[in-house]
């Protein structure tokens, strides 16, 4: 395994799986203190600079959270209105005057590969807050958590991702990871929403089970992961076609009748109608559980590299 | 009786064994358009034993950089480059696919921040040779029609 001080976090790609196993048993460490019954200040006198240029709620105020947790502090900007971005520097500058700072560069971009030519310019490590439609992984890292902290394990457990398969940012990388750890995937879209053919080759090269299907009811019964994601309005030219398929996939207390008992149900959130507010008090939903994931997975991240353990 | 369609050249090199249909974009790359002061000869669909058909160009009173012959190997990964000295063939090397393509390819994802006004060269990995597949170091996304990505 590779050092982790000051590893960048940009790609789940290019963690292994001992790296990713290391940040879940890591992350664990970590609840109590997420939870605020346990304080620590591991990470004091450090700065995170958190430097958004597009905005996501969930993803900046976890990141912060991990960070004031442990001690430490955050300086960066929700959006790039005001700031020097708008008068046309390059994000290239900017991260060069950024990294002065602080000591942890947390980006979001909407650009594809923003955090990796950060990464370039910056001497400090840089994590990979999502980068356009490319990569999140702290949001993979987060969903592995979840499923490997509620599940016992990854391996073997019968994963169906949901939804929007070929826009959705995080399916792409997860499906991935997954895969690496022996899951077995069955995805289910909506015609024309489908897995892109480049990822679904990937994961039959690594020789997992792997199904595709357009009916949530066939899957429903034998899974024992619902990964479910938005269905963007956008993506249908005709509202009576977008309103059909928003039926079919809704998640609601009836499509659960014949699921497994200890199905859980997972949801990257913000969640529109793909699942009925009646499943939030069954005990498949795991999506709250999922979001508060986020920070014990994001704290166990900022100590591995600024190289303090616990 | 084998017959010559092209005369040979004194000094100069000549892309051999290029796929059939690719020999403009071969020019393309070396940057011959209207303005050349050599002759230029571009064969096309020429039979060949090894290939079926290929395309061969000769350029005169010119030697290939290395970044040039790069550029080719990935529209042509199996062309030979010749290199004439009075009228002798002085080179001949098989073009190498790279490992990687640093800067002689744009992006084709047009949300990909290499293609913003960042000061960085285009990189990217060539994960496939046969068939030839190259990812780009930044946004990830696989190139799908090399010879138009050619910078």
């Amino acid at each position: 395994m590779d050092s982790w001080e000051g590893r960048d976090i940009l790609s789940i790609r290019d963690l292994s799986r001992a790296d990713v196993e290391a940040v879940l048993k890591a992350a664990r460490k970590m609840v109590p203190i997420a939870e605020g019954t346990k304080t620590s200040r591991s990470l004091d006198g450090k700065v995170l600079s958190a430097l958004f240029f597009e905005p996501s709620t969930r993803t900046r105020l976890s990141f912060e959270s991990a960070m004031l947790r442990l001690g430490g502090r955050v300086l960066g900007f929700a959006s790039p209105e005001g700031t020097s971005i708008q008068k046309g520097e390059s994000l290239a500058d900017t991260v060069r005057m950024v990294e002065t700072y602080s000591d942890v560069i947390v980006l979001r971009h909407p650009q594809e590969g923003a955090a990796r030519l950060a990464a370039e310019f910056s001497s400090r490590p840089v994590i990979n807050a999502g980068d356009g439609a490319g990569q999140h992984p702290t949001q993979t890292l987060q969903d592995l958590y979840t499923i490997w902290d509620t599940k016992g394990s990854i391996e073997r457990q019968a994963i169906a991702l949901v939804g929007d398969l070929k826009y959705g940012r995080t399916v792409h990388s997860l499906a991935y990871a997954l895969a690496m750890f022996g899951a077995s995937l069955v995805l289910v879209s909506p015609p024309g929403l489908e897995m892109p053919w480049e990822i679904v080759e990937q994961l039959k090269e690594t020789g997992i089970p792997l199904q595709s299907t357009h009916r949530l009811e066939e899957v429903v019964r034998v899974a024992d992961v619902l990964y479910v994601t938005r269905i963007q309005k956008e993506r249908f030219p005709d509202p009576q076609e977008y309103a059909k398929v928003v039926d079919s996939y809704r998640v609601d207390p009836p499509a659960l009748r014949e699921a497994k008992k200890d199905l859980i149900i997972m949801h990257p959130l913000p969640r529109t109608s793909e699942i009925d507010p009646a499943v939030d008090a069954t005990p498949h939903a795991a999506y709250f559980r999922q979001a508060f994931n986020g920070v014990p997975v994001r704290m166990a991240l900022l100590e591995m590299v600024l190289g303090v353990s616990g | 009786m084998r017959e010559l369609r092209v005369t040979p050249i004194k000094n100069g090199t000549v892309i051999d064994h290029i796929p059939a249909g690719m020999a403009l974009k071969v020019l393309k790359i070396l940057g011959i358009g209207g303005d050349v002061t050599s002759t230029v000869t571009v064969a096309m669909h020429v039979p060949s034993k090894a290939m079926a058909w290929k395309d061969i160009v000769k350029v005169e009173d010119r030697e290939l950089s290395a970044k040039e012959v790069d550029k080719i190997a990935l529209i042509a990964p199996k062309a030979t480059v010749n290199v004439i000295r009075n009228y002798n063939v002085a080179e001949k090397h098989k073009v190498r696919m790279p490992d990687r393509a640093v800067g002689i390819l744009t992006c084709a994802n047009p949300n990909c921040i290499t293609n913003l006004r960042e000061p960085v060269e285009s990189e990217f990995v060539v994960v496939g040779k046969d068939p030839q597949r190259l990812r780009c170091k930044y946004c990830d996304r696989i190139l799908e029609d090399v010879a138009a990505a050619i910078v």
